[in-house]
This record gives C-alpha cells, sequence and structure tokens, in this order.
C-alpha cells in the first residue's frame, strides 16, 4: 500500500497548498447546496402534520446539531492522530475545529430553544440529550481554554489533545441517548436501520442541508487550518513563498 | 528492594497519607467548605425543612462537587513542585499505576471523609434518617469517580496558568453524569425507592474511571513534565 | 407571501432560528478569514525582521 499520501499530509506546506486550492470549491459547493435545500425545506416541502410549518425548523436545527457533534469528532480523531504519529498538521487541525464547533452547538442549542418553545411549551428541559449538547459546549469551552493557558505550543497541543479524546464519549452520548432514556426530544428519524421515516419531499431538503453543512465545515476548516498553519511556522521558508 | 506492584503502591500510599497528615488544614478546608455550602442553602432559600428535602440531593451534590474540586488542588501539586511527580515518571515504575495510587489516597482523604461527615448537613437540610446510609454510601462512590475523573484535569493543568479556574472547567463537564446518577440516588432514597439502578450507574462510572482515568492522567503529567 | 412570512403562526420562532443559523454560518467565515488574514499579516512581519 502506498503511504505517500499520508506522509504528505505531514508536511505543512503541502497541507497549506491543497486548503487554498480546495477551500473555494468547498464552499460554493457548500452554497449552492444550501441555498437549495432551504428553497426545498422553506417553499416546496408539503405541512407536516401535527407540527404544521413548524417542523421546517428542522432544517436549520438538525444540520447545526448534526455539525456540533461531526467538528467534535474530527477535532477528537485529529488530535489522536496527532498524538499517535507525532503529526503537528493535525494538532493544527483540531485546534481549528474547535471554535466552528463551538458556535455551532450554541446555534444547535438556540435553533432547539426556538423550536422547543411552540413544540413543547417551554424553551429548555433538563433531558439527557440537551443537557449533554450544553455539556459538549463546555467540553469545547475547556479545550479552547486548555489551549489558551499552556504556552508551550507543543504542550498545548498534546494536553489539549488529551482533553479532547476524554471528552469524546459524550458524542455518543448525545447521539444515543434518547434511544436509552426517554426524552421529550424526538428519536432519530433520519439516521436510523432501515429507512428513514420522513416523507420524501420533506426529507430531500434536509439531507442537501446536511451535505451543504458538511462541505460548509470542510470548507471553514480549510480556511482556519491555514491560519494554523502559518502562526506556528512562521519562520519556515515555505511561509516567504505562499506569501509573496 | 522489592519493586512489586503492591510494594510500588503500598509505598506511594503510605508517603501521601504521612505527608498529608503533616498538613491537616489542607483537609479540613474541603470539609469545612461542604459545610458552609450546605448550610448557605437553608439560609438563602428557606428554613423549611420540608422545602429544603427537595432541594437537599441537589444542594449535598454540588457542595460535594464543588468540594472535591477545591481538594483535587493537593493531589498534584506539591509532588510536582517538589520534583517528586518527576521521580515518579522516570522511576521505571508505572507511572498509570502510582497515580492510580496516588488518586486512592486522594480520594481516602477527601472524598470518603465527605461521605462520612455529610450526615450532618443532610439531617440540617431534612434527610430524613433512614436514607442517611444510602446516601453516604452513594458519596463515597460518586467521591471515587469524581477523584478518578479530577486525576485527569489535574494531570492536565499542571502547567497552566491560573490552573485553579480551568482546573474546573475541566473536571465540570465531566463529572456530570457522576452528579446526575448520584443526586437521583439521594433522591430516591429520600424517597424510599430503590437506589439500585443509580448506583450501578456510579459503579459502571468508577469502573471506567478505573481502569482508563489513571491511563490519561499518567499522559497527561508526561506532557506536562516534558 | 404573507403567509409565507407567518408560516402557520409559527414565524416568530422559525425565523429567528433561521437567522441563528444563517447567522452563525456567516460569522464563522469571516472569523476564519479574519484569523488568517491576522495570521499572514504576522508572518510578513516576522519576515521581514528577518530579512
Amino acid at each position: 500500500m502506498n503511504w505517500t499520501w499520508f506522509h504528505r499530509l505531514g508536511s505543512p506546506p503541502h497541507v497549506y497548498g491543497f486548503a487554498a486550492r480546495w477551500a473555494p470549491w468547498f464552499g460554493g459547493a457548500a452554497t449552492l447546496a444550501i441555498v437549495i435545500a432551504l428553497y426545498g425545506g422553506l417553499v416546496l416541502a408539503p405541512e407536516d402534520y401535527q407540527q404544521k410549518d413548524a417542523f421546517r425548523m428542522v432544517y436549520v436545527h438538525a444540520p447545526s446539531a448534526w455539525l456540533s457533534l461531526m467538528a467534535y469528532s474530527t477535532m477528537a480523531v485529529a488530535a489522536a492522530v496527532g498524538l499517535i504519529w507525532r503529526m503537528k498538521v493535525a494538532h493544527s487541525a483540531a485546534a481549528a475545529c474547535a471554535p466552528i464547533g463551538a458556535w455551532f452547538t450554541v446555534a444547535a442549542l438556540g435553533t432547539g430553544m426556538l423550536w422547543g418553545k411552540p413544540m413543547w411549551g417551554t424553551y429548555w428541559v433538563w433531558d439527557p440529550r440537551l443537557t449533554a449538547e450544553l455539556l459538549l459546549l463546555f467540553l469545547y469551552f475547556g479545550y479552547m481554554g486548555l489551549r489558551a493557558a499552556i504556552e508551550d505550543p507543543q504542550k498545548a497541543d498534546k494536553a489539549s489533545a488529551v482533553f479532547a479524546i476524554v471528552g469524546v464519549v459524550n458524542v455518543p452520548i448525545i447521539k444515543f441517548s434518547v434511544n436509552w432514556w426517554n426524552s421529550l426530544h424526538q428519536e432519530a428519524t433520519v439516521m436510523r436501520m432501515g429507512k428513514p421515516t420522513m416523507n420524501f419531499d420533506m426529507l430531500w431538503p434536509l439531507l442537501l442541508m446536511f451535505v451543504g453543512f458538511a462541505l460548509y465545515f470542510a470548507a471553514v476548516v480549510l480556511i482556519r487550518l491555514r491560519a494554523e498553519l502559518l502562526r506556528r511556522e512562521r519562520g519556515a521558508s515555505w511561509v516567504r513563498g505562499v506569501l509573496a | 528492594m522489592r519493586s512489586g506492584a503492591g510494594a510500588v503502591a503500598r509505598l506511594v500510599v503510605e508517603r501521601d497519607l504521612r505527608l498529608a497528615f503533616r498538613k491537616p488544614s489542607q483537609l479540613l478546608q474541603p470539609l469545612l467548605f461542604f459545610m458552609i455550602v450546605a448550610t448557605l442553602f437553608p439560609l438563602t432559600l428557606t428554613p423549611e425543612l420540608s422545602r429544603l428535602r427537595d432541594a437537599a440531593p441537589g444542594v449535598l451534590w454540588i457542595g460535594a462537587l464543588l468540594s472535591s474540586l477545591l481538594a483535587l488542588e493537593f493531589l498534584f501539586r506539591d509532588d510536582a513542585q517538589d520534583g517528586t511527580l518527576e521521580q515518579f515518571a522516570l522511576s521505571g515504575q508505572s507511572l498509570t499505576w502510582m497515580l492510580f495510587a496516588k488518586t486512592c489516597t486522594h480520594w481516602l482523604l477527601s472524598g470518603l471523609p465527605l461521605a462520612l461527615t455529610a450526615p450532618i448537613a443532610a439531617l440540617a437540610l431534612g434527610v430524613p434518617a433512614d436514607a442517611i446510609w444510602s446516601m453516604v454510601a452513594s458519596l463515597a462512590l460518586g467521591g471515587f469517580a469524581l477523584s478518578l475523573l479530577g486525576a485527569i484535569s489535574a494531570g492536565l493543568t499542571l502547567g497552566a496558568r491560573r490552573g485553579g479556574v480551568l482546573l474546573s472547567l475541566l473536571t465540570l463537564p465531566l463529572s456530570v453524569p457522576v452528579l446526575v446518577f448520584g443526586a437521583d440516588a439521594t433522591q430516591r432514597a429520600i424517597a424510599g425507592a430503590a437506589i439500585a439502578p443509580p448506583m450501578y450507574m456510579l459503579g459502571a462510572i468508577a469502573v471506567l474511571g478505573v481502569t482508563l482515568a489513571p491511563l490519561a492522567a499518567a499522559a497527561a503529567v508526561r506532557i506536562g513534565l516534558e | 407571501m404573507n403567509e409565507f412570512f407567518a408560516m402557520d403562526g409559527y414565524g416568530i420562532y422559525l425565523w429567528p432560528s433561521f437567522a441563528l443559523g444563517i447567522g452563525v454560518i456567516v460569522l464563522n467565515v469571516i472569523l476564519a478569514w479574519r484569523s488568517l488574514a491576522a495570521a499572514k499579516l504576522d508572518a510578513r512581519r516576522r519576515l521581514e525582521m528577518q530579512a
């Protein structure tokens, strides 16, 4: 098996170049997907039998929550790769994911509150999924706080990596809590064994939103990753070439 | 000099106990803090015992959590400053095992005494006498889990500025499951219901902690010592 | 059109919800770009100091 591609991933200038080239494409594709999905969800999709038009909030709430989880998982995997293979680029990638993930956790919580009020009558309940999502926000803050508090960049990388990995146990809890406990929050309708239980006209905008958010995440991570790489490699000669 | 695992653990435990008893104030402060926190609630909320009883599980467990955060300060701090942790890491013995021994001793010095003195606060908060021993058991088990989880964040914040605040920020999200199940156990005890389900969950968390936390703490300490 | 904005009466929850989502999306792009611009500026300055 040819592992050159993996080793190249360890080279900051190579990754920087990749990020610079691909970020705009991911961004463009993301914009297209999200715009089409928004139209599909807000205009084309029929209203729900029980929730009427309120169900349309799924098109912003579910992808935000999913992105908050995906960002943390990506961060934890990048952190683990950084620890195991001692790749600085991996640690930079983990650092890039954190602020994005934190913001989308806020978005998930906020949109969830706005959906909960009309549907459940309350902005908040302390049920397992919501509580665990709030904890996810605290884990992001802890990760970023730990990075900021340790002066030595290598120690900061490794310590925050350990913390990210320890905290990743929260991600499956968020995902599966609605199955394990009786919860006010509804069970999964899309990502489940067997076919999704949603009507296709309502489903395709949601799936397209997930795709759009994933592409968006890639684009923004690639921008932040470049910033991280520049910050760490300031003296290196490849930086000169990039800035010219 | 025997260097079997048991002998190493004994050395670590005996040393920690001896050092701890030279500074008894360090041991008493978390306990006093717990008592003060437990007292503040009746003063600020209501003196009515029946209403206090409803809040008691939360008050007791939040107090226990905050107290354990205070106690975590003395888990690694002194040893990091005087170079003992470095000696442990370089000794060729398993750092994981030594840190596990330290964490158990820490629990004996903080979590367990808290569990045993908690009845005073509990009775003051209106907890019925027949619920007391269940509460003590849950606090003891939960306290053990908290010491294990706290060792991870204590290890991670060894080299950090304002480590105390950061320590709390890192430990709190990890501690929430312990808090939730512990408070549930105390709540059930007060209501006279079976406490087995949350106790099993606390036990599961403690077992998970025993197997994984010392490893993570050792990794964290090594990073901090580099 | 008014029906569209009213969304069966749920409009006052739905539109702020989407505004929050889109706001976070746009904000993160802006923050990321600013972070990159600052890093480039910083790197340029360091190179000038070395030269």
